[in-house]
């Protein structure tokens, strides 16, 4: 039977996640035994090239190319999982929510203590990605499946997500696995 | 006066003095109904209503009623574990929780309960409103994006420590914990040493300087959880019956 496959993607988030799944130590070899990994930081495959089994996202939205890209995973994957807090509470990154977005970007390129920036200018390129009013949770955007708390989730609490999701048994993590910090 | 009865809570029969409230008689006899504003010593106000439980088959604050002779209490229902989770939930989305930088964290009855009820992540949108940070006090800090409205602090202020720190002030999404001064905590006689300063279940009034001290793993809540330390007494107590 083909190994189910699984991708992965890191939104606003810190890559943190992705690092706490590496944690996983020797068992990755477990895992490379049970899944391929399709499109994925970890493995630099950029673009989808098969339906994946699950997704994991990593991070929430916090600009246009976060939403395009959490769209294609909701379209190419089976479950979607938000892992970790920033997927699925908008994490440090959506702290900005209650300010003014020009109060950000200001204090980002103009005010700052530590910015030099003699043209004034806040950058506007349109190859960069549009940023949003507010970071949004990746639910608020896609139908998200499962959810993994913690910043980031132990590679304890993914694993057993994880191998619990590809066995068929319910993702219900134990009592010391279920951390928001 | 008070007299012995027995109540029954999810079918267990257990004694109670009718000055007891159910909170009270259920603690004594070592089950444990959640709460979050309810704390021994102060006056209950049964402001979070996570203690609600059914009595005679209608929901109730188990903090606030006193108990009566043959009462016939739920607590443990899957419907009533769905309406706690759903307000601890809303306490989430009604203000700014970063449990990832929290100083409370771990510690925190807030986030104790939702670790207990098995929460992932709140159903509801996320309000975000804005709050104000409060470091007047060279001690201690207001947080007001942690508040949970509780009330354990006015009281605490008023009943343990004799002084009137605290006061609600506003209405609706405007309320917030005022100080009794018109520039913030360091203008009161507030104290560290208040019990007020050590009664908050979240992080909204912390001490300064003594943050992350307790490593990861050491926390309250980090291996058993929120109202294990009442749950414990109770078999004690059982065998003896």
């Amino acid at each position: 039977m083909e190994k189910p496959k699984v991708a992965t993607t890191s939104l606003a988030g810190c890559f943190g996640c992705h690092m706490s799944l590496l944690d996983i130590d020797e068992r990755i070899l477990q895992l490379i035994d049970l899944v391929d990994f399709n499109k994925s930081p970890i493995n630099d495959i950029k673009t989808f090239t098969a339906r994946c089994a699950v997704g994991l996202i990593e991070g929430g939205c916090c600009n246009e190319e976060n939403v395009h890209v959490l769209q294609l995973f909701r379209e190419h994957c089976d479950i979607l999982i938000s892992v970790g807090d920033c997927a699925t509470m908008g994490g440090i990154p959506a702290w900005r929510n209650t300010l003014p977005l020009k109060e950000c970007l200001d204090e980002a390129y103009l005010n700052g203590p530590t910015v030099h920036n003699p043209s004034g200018l806040i950058p506007n390129d349109p190859e960069l990605p549009l940023i949003l009013n507010k970071v949004y949770p990746c639910h608020e955007v896609v139908k998200i499946d499962y959810f993994i708390p913690g910043c980031p989730p132990s590679a304890d609490a993914l694993w057993a997500a994880l191998t619990a999701l590809l066995s068929g048994k319910p993702v219900d993590l134990p009592y010391e696995l279920l951390k928001y910090d | 006066m008070t007299d012995s009865i027995t109540i029954s809570i999810d079918g267990v029969e257990i004694p109670a003095e009718t000055h007891h409230t159910i909170l009270e008689a259920a603690d004594k006899a070592g089950i444990y109904i959640p709460r979050l504003c309810a704390y021994p010593g102060l006056k209950p106000n049964g402001s979070c209503r996570v203690c609600t439980v059914l009595v005679n088959g209608r929901p109730q604050t188990a903090c606030t009623t006193p108990v009566m002779k043959g009462m016939v209490i739920q607590n443990e229902t899957p419907e009533l574990k769905r309406l706690r989770s759903n307000l601890i939930e809303m306490l989430f989305v009604e203000g700014n929780h970063y449990c990832m930088f929290c100083e409370k964290s771990g510690n925190c009855e807030l986030q104790g309960m939702a670790y207990r009820l098995g929460i992932k992540t709140p159903h509801f949108p996320y309000l975000e409103p804005k709050r104000e940070i409060d470091a007047t006090h060279p001690d201690v800090l207001i947080d007001h994006n942690r508040c949970i409205f509780c009330g354990r602090c006015i009281q605490a202020s008023k009943t343990f420590d004799g002084k009137n720190v605290f006061q609600y002030i506003g209405r609706t999404r405007n309320k917030k914990v005022g100080v009794n001064a018109d520039d913030g905590l360091g203008e009161t006689d507030f104290a560290a040493t208040d019990r007020a300063a050590q009664v908050c279940p979240v992080g909204a009034i912390l001490k300064k300087r003594v943050g992350f001290k307790i490593p990861i793993g050491k926390r309250i809540y980090d291996r058993s959880p929120i109202g294990s330390e009442i749950e414990v007494q109770p078999k004690d107590a059982g065998s003896a019956q």
